[in-house]
């Protein structure tokens, strides 16, 4: 059975007379464990895409079932509920809160999903570990590269081991260098087991993923196999 | 939703984030609250003070007095026309029941002047029944007696603060000269301290002469009437009504009053002055405290004002928060409950603020605070409630942010 199973996913924005389909019959099948990269121009209709599958926006036509369950229909509410059992986030510009700490960062999530504060602050600290930042558990943001802040969205992103982890150009604000090491420590934690589905531009950070799906005017243009380079060429 | 806790904590930590700003946001509340406080403990305490003053004077006193003259369609205050007669007096001595003492009391103010200084301070003339019927003693020397009213003797009995500023702190007064109006009299008894009356005079700020001297010396006047009320005493407080009944009817028939016709002199109690003045107080205290809630209220839009700014700062937290699982009850209650933890800080301090002033000020101006427990209850619920009522606009809206948009928001 597949994670996600998109069919006939159409997404209208309305703005005053005019209709807008930011997606149109989209249909999409991504099996657990998978590594997909989405890509395409802006205005492609990749965010938008993003956005549904991440139950931050709701379709307007189409269903969309995640993990088995139609999630399409869902209220803010409930879909506040399955973003904080069944997703993990990673943003272009990081989003962690300012002035406060990496582990208090990573425990947000945990927050939210009602995990006693000892337990919370224990597998925080696991996580910080995990992606190699367990000696800055307790620096601030602004104390933080660029790099290590992704890390710490990252470890947030994973910490309450949701089924699928959304990175939305996650290298978009990194240096080169930096962004191989985040898609190295992206490409690790799906060895570990996880759905990973990001988006990006660029075609060296897209070819990290086992396969590609490339956008255009809200339909996918092409959906291929290859060879990751996590294991390959830049490894 | 997650636990209260749990938001408490949330909102502690993103008060604790912004200081300076939290603490200037819960002035407003402290200012109003204690502004409320400190009022109504003043005012209590003018009440309490009014109040104990008034019964030191003695719970059982009735004041009579002369009925008001009225003329073409004006009418003046009680005692403005003499009605009552020194037969009239004797009459209320001797033939009410249950009185104990009744005297007269004329007043004016003039100079008094000793060796030493000139002070102008009011001059009495009464009977020794007075200070029966006052419980007032002399600390020093004897009072006035039944001789010297009888023939006219210039002796006087003087109060503390007269004694102070016409002799000097700490110096016997008795055997010593005061003149007033050109006639000296022979202090013959200093009088206990009585401090402030009712009406916030100093009692102590006073000569004692006998009335018969008091009226061929000092001020004279219709020799048959009594200038100034008559001071009743009853044997006991619950006397009081009946001898106020039997004055009222033995004066209207030594005066042939027809059935339809009004009384022609007054009598109130001690009690009834007290209810009056202290209600008095009360009008003032309840329309300062209004004000004081006005500025609660001012306070509470301060809150507001600055939770509306907070949740415009921090639309991209709320995204976050929502993204990573945060339900819209979650954020209402996390706003929320800044908001009210604002008011509730603000309100306590406040109250602490308000008893602290209301005491300082007491102190500073010889009156009285009397913190009440009803009002510091009021105040804080209010500014509870102020925290709740304004502080939920700017909860709602942050949670029905859009995720998204909450996300891209720079």
């Amino acid at each position: 059975m597949s994670l996600i199973e998109l069919k006939d996913l159409t997404r209208i924005y309305v703005s005053g007379d005019t209709e807008f389909a930011a997606l149109r019959d989209v249909n999409l099948n991504i099996d657990s464990g998978e590594f997909v990269a989405v890509t395409g121009s802006s205005g492609s209709g990749k965010s938008t895409l993003m956005n549904i599958v991440g139950c931050l926006d709701r379709p307007s036509r189409g269903s969309y079932m995640l993990g088995g369950r139609n999630v399409a229909n869902l209220t803010r509410v409930e879909l506040a509920a399955v973003r904080n059992e069944f997703i993990g986030f990673v943003f272009q510009n990081f989003n962690l809160l300012a002035r406060t700490s990496a582990v208090e960062n990573v425990e947000l999530p945990m927050i939210y999903a009602k995990v006693p504060p000892k337990e919370r602050r224990q597998r925080a600290l696991e996580a910080l570990e995990r992606v190699g930042l367990g000696h800055r558990s307790g620096h601030q943001p602004s104390q933080l590269s660029g790099g290590q802040q992704q890390r710490v969205a990252i470890a947030r992103a994973i910490v309450t081991r949701p089924k699928l982890v959304l990175a939305d150009e996650p290298t978009g604000n990194l240096d080169s260098a930096t962004s191989h090491d985040i898609m190295m420590l992206l490409s690790e934690l799906r060895a570990g087991g996880m759905t990973i589905l990001f988006v990006t531009h660029e075609a060296d950070i897209a070819a990290f993923a086992a396969r590609c799906i490339v956008m255009k005017d809200g339909a996918v243009l092409r959906d291929e196999r290859q060879v990751s380079s996590s294991t390959g060429v830049h490894a | 939703m997650i636990a209260f806790g749990e938001t408490l904590r949330l909102a502690q930590r993103a008060l604790r984030r912004n200081k300076m700003r939290s603490f200037l946001t819960a002035l407003g509340i402290i200012i109003g609250v204690a502004a409320v406080i400190c009022m109504v403990s003043i005012g209590e305490g003018a009440k309490s003070r009014i109040r104990t003053q008034i019964e030191g004077a003695g719970t059982n006193v009735i004041l009579v007095f002369s009925g008001s003259s009225s003329s073409g369609g004006m009418r003046g205050g009680m005692g403005s026309q003499p009605t009552i007669t020194f037969d009239d007096l004797r009459a209320i001595q001797t033939e009410v029941n249950s009185v104990r003492a009744a005297a007269p009391l004329s007043r004016t103010s003039t100079q008094a002047i000793s060796e030493s200084a000139t002070w102008t301070t009011t001059v009495y003339g009464t009977t020794p029944e007075y200070f029966v019927i006052r419980n007032w003693n002399t600390v020093r020397g004897a009072q006035l007696t039944a001789s010297d009213q009888a023939g006219a003797a210039k002796n006087a009995v003087i109060g503390q603060t007269v004694a102070e500023k016409l002799f000097g702190a700490g110096t016997d007064p008795i055997g010593q000269v005061v003149r007033i109006r050109n006639a000296p009299y022979i202090i013959v008894g200093l009088l206990d301290k009585k401090g402030q009356g009712g009406m916030g005079d100093d009692q102590d700020d006073a000569i004692f002469v006998p009335l018969s001297a008091f009226n061929s010396r000092i001020q004279g006047g219709l020799s048959n009437f009594v200038r100034g009320p008559v001071y009743v005493s009853a044997t006991t407080t619950e006397a009081i009504d009946t001898v106020r009944r039997d004055i009222g009817s033995l004066l209207r028939e030594r005066h042939r009053l027809g059935p339809d016709d009004e009384d022609d002199f007054s009598t109130v109690s001690m009690a009834e002055m007290t209810g009056m003045l202290t209600s008095a107080t009360q009008t003032l205290t309840t329309l300062l405290a209004s004000i004081a809630f006005v500025s609660l209220f001012v306070g509470g839009i301060g809150v507001m004002n600055i939770m509306l700014v907070s949740v415009t700062e921090r639309t991209r937290e709320i995204g976050i928060r929502m993204a990573v699982g945060a339900q819209p009850a979650d954020i209402l209650a996390q706003f929320l409950i800044e908001a009210l933890t604002l008011a509730a800080i603000g309100g306590i301090i406040g109250v602490l603020l308000g008893i602290g002033v209301g005491e300082l000020l007491a102190s500073r101006f010889g009156w009285n605070s009397t913190p009440r427990t009803d009002i510091i209850v009021l105040a804080l619920v209010v500014s509870a409630t102020v925290g709740v009522v304004f502080g939920l606009y700017p909860a709602r809206k942050a949670s029905r942010l859009d995720p998204i948009e909450a996300l891209r928001y720079e």
